[in-house]
């Protein structure tokens, strides 16, 4: 026995392998060591998925029992459901507009908390803050904030001379009231998204910089031309990872509308929580569930081919 | 790079005014939960309350049954966080150290779980503890139980991938040497492998508790009795009522919100690499 551990692929196990870890630690298959990991992702991750499927073919009584197989109809309920437009209209904006914003806002701040300044450490923790602290807890310091009496920001715009009277509606406006849902949407993702955008940052070698002096670059032409490029995987990985959240972002709007009034302020995911918790027609939620799953899902293709995941 | 004085003082007041624009929504919470009860409704709002009422952080734990919010996100986020590093770690290391037929697959099935929010399973996730609730009722919707598995679950992937990738910065003849001075296995485990891979056991430790705590969307569904809800559910029961009593809610937000902060300074160097996992240069 003095081979070393070389796997299937014929490379070895981990760097700076020297001699054999089965020799000494005997080797009682994966099973013992990540069946335990495995068992909690079929039975908790899985499991629902399926079922989450199952249901979208099954004809569920308002009480949650199954009448029988349902073929598509669910389906067709939902296509044919008039406030699924306007709700798919609202998803779209929802995802490109919060995450567009976030990331152009990001790469601003991210070039901020990149440069030596003193008290960057202190900056740098006030953007934990929205991150780290609950999004339910986040979003109805807003929804205070924007009350259409009391609210902080009436006052504010108010004596700013922005808005003509200190008492606005916001959040009763559809329109309006999907705008600050959106911003409160970013607010809570620039965190995370000048994080990563940071790490890119500082990833980028800086004698690439000198090298860009010594040649005469101007400050616009080195971010256009080096760190722009060099920060593509960072912003594409900050991205996908966004779309996904964004897409699957509940708390905020439920904790400031509900979603309402009506189903104005609705995207797919808070929909889909409506009809099956609000409505009680099962069937429709867990067809309304499969459509945001099939979105997710390309979301996450996107995201496997983009970074070098079998490098880990 | 020559920085000049202006040009310090001018990176330091934009950085003033980003951690202004941060802060300034959990300022007024703070400021909301020490406003006086008459003072809240005024139109408009004035900037400050006449005067702080602190007495609102004692009173909100009769007025409110802050204290059952307070046991239930702990007990959920307590033990879920050590189910789903008890679950991580062994198959964060076994991945680690050796090169096992379907080690791609388990990764790739990690990280594709990683991505899923629990948001998105809800109904599939309602359905299913009602259906073991029929038959194990200690199990099912309403129950501790049912929580504390699916934070696990849906924690699991960041924990094992940031484990992985400290375990595999371990040199094999560190654990060897000690196994050659006459350790068991466990002992090379316990007094090697584990203290070297700390930042990565407490960054997941963290990370997990810290998500678990703020979740919201499977207690409101699975949590039905208020006897179970969390603090994220509790303050939302705030609301509903005629007058909201937005003090309280916020004193309750505020008492929430402070310790996770606190946690997530401590370990925001090693967050990013953990998060967009399978990027990691």
């Amino acid at each position: 026995m003095s081979e070393a551990p070389i796997a299937k692929d014929g490379r070895p196990a981990t760097p700076r392998v020297s001699g054999t870890p089965r020799r000494r630690l005997p080797d009682l298959g994966p099973l013992p060591w990540i069946g335990p990991a495995l068992l909690l992702i079929f039975g908790v991750v899985l499991w629902p998925a399926i079922e989450m499927l199952r249901t979208s073919t099954l004809d569920i009584s308002m009480s949650g029992i199954s009448r029988g197989f349902a073929g598509l109809e669910n389906f067709q309920n939902l296509f044919a459901n008039p406030e699924l437009p306007g709700i798919l209209i609202r998803t779209i904006t929802w995802v490109v507009v919060v995450v567009g914003v976030t990331i152009l806002i990001s790469l601003g701040l991210a070039a901020l908390l990149n440069a030596a300044f003193p008290g960057r450490r202190l900056v740098r923790w006030a953007l934990i803050v929205p991150w780290a602290a609950s999004v339910v807890m986040t979003a109805t310091i807003w929804r205070w904030m924007l009350d259409g009496f009391s609210g902080i920001l009436n006052r504010i715009l108010f004596d700013l001379g922005l808005i003509a009277s200190p008492v606005n509606d916001w959040l009763g406006t559809p329109s309006v009231a999907f705008i600050w849902l959106m911003a409160v949407a970013i607010f809570v993702s620039l965190p995370f998204t000048t994080y990563v955008i940071l790490a890119g940052l500082q990833s980028i070698p800086t004698d690439i910089y000198e090298a860009a002096r010594v040649d005469g670059a101007t400050g616009t032409r080195t971010y256009r031309y080096i760190t722009l490029p060099l920060l593509r995987p960072a912003l594409l990985v900050a991205a996908i990872i966004n779309m996904i959240n964004v897409f699957n972002s509940f708390p905020i709007i439920w904790a400031m509308t509900t979603g309402g009034p009506g189903f104005q302020t609705d995207t797919t995911t808070t929909f889909m929580y409506k009809l099956a918790f609000r409505f009680q027609d099962i069937g429709q939620s867990a067809a309304m569930s499969v459509v945001n799953l099939v979105v997710i899902l390309v979301f996450v293709l996107f995201y496997l081919r983009v970074v070098d995941w079998r490098r880990a | 790079m020559v920085t000049t004085p202006l040009k310090k003082a001018l990176l330091t007041g934009a950085g003033a005014l980003v951690a202004f624009f941060f802060l300034a929504p959990y300022i007024q919470m703070l400021i909301t939960a020490l406003t006086p009860k008459k003072e809240l409704y005024e139109i408009p709002a004035q900037y400050l309350p006449s005067r702080f009422e602190f007495s609102n952080f004692i009173d909100v734990w009769s007025e409110a049954p802050l204290w059952g919010y307070l046991r239930s996100s702990l007990i959920i986020a307590g033990f879920a966080t050590i189910l789903a590093l008890a679950v991580a770690m062994p198959a964060a290391y076994y991945t680690a150290r050796y090169r096992y037929r379907g080690r791609l697959a388990f990764m790739l099935l990690v990280l594709v779980t990683q991505m899923f929010a629990p948001t998105a399973l809800v109904i599939g996730i309602y359905r299913e503890f009602v259906t073991i609730g029929d038959i194990i009722p200690a199990a099912g919707v309403n129950t501790y139980l049912a929580l504390i598995l699916v934070n696990a679950a849906f924690n699991l992937a960041f924990s094992t991938w940031i484990m992985v990738a400290y375990f595999s910065t371990i040199p094999v003849e560190l654990e060897e040497a000690a196994a050659i001075d006459g350790a068991t296995r466990l002992g090379v485990l316990r007094r090697v492998t584990l203290p070297l891979a700390l930042p990565g056991i407490v960054t997941a430790t963290i990370f997990t508790f810290i998500a678990a705590w703020n979740e919201f969307v499977i207690a409101l569904t699975l949590a039905q009795s208020p006897g179970i809800h969390p603090l994220t559910v509790g303050v939302t029961t705030f609301i509903g009522q005629y007058r909201v009593e937005w003090q309280y809610l916020f004193a309750s937000s505020v008492i929430a919100i402070v310790p996770v902060v606190i946690l997530f300074i401590v370990i925001e160097k090693w967050l990013v690499g953990g998060l967009t996992a399978g990027s990691i240069k």
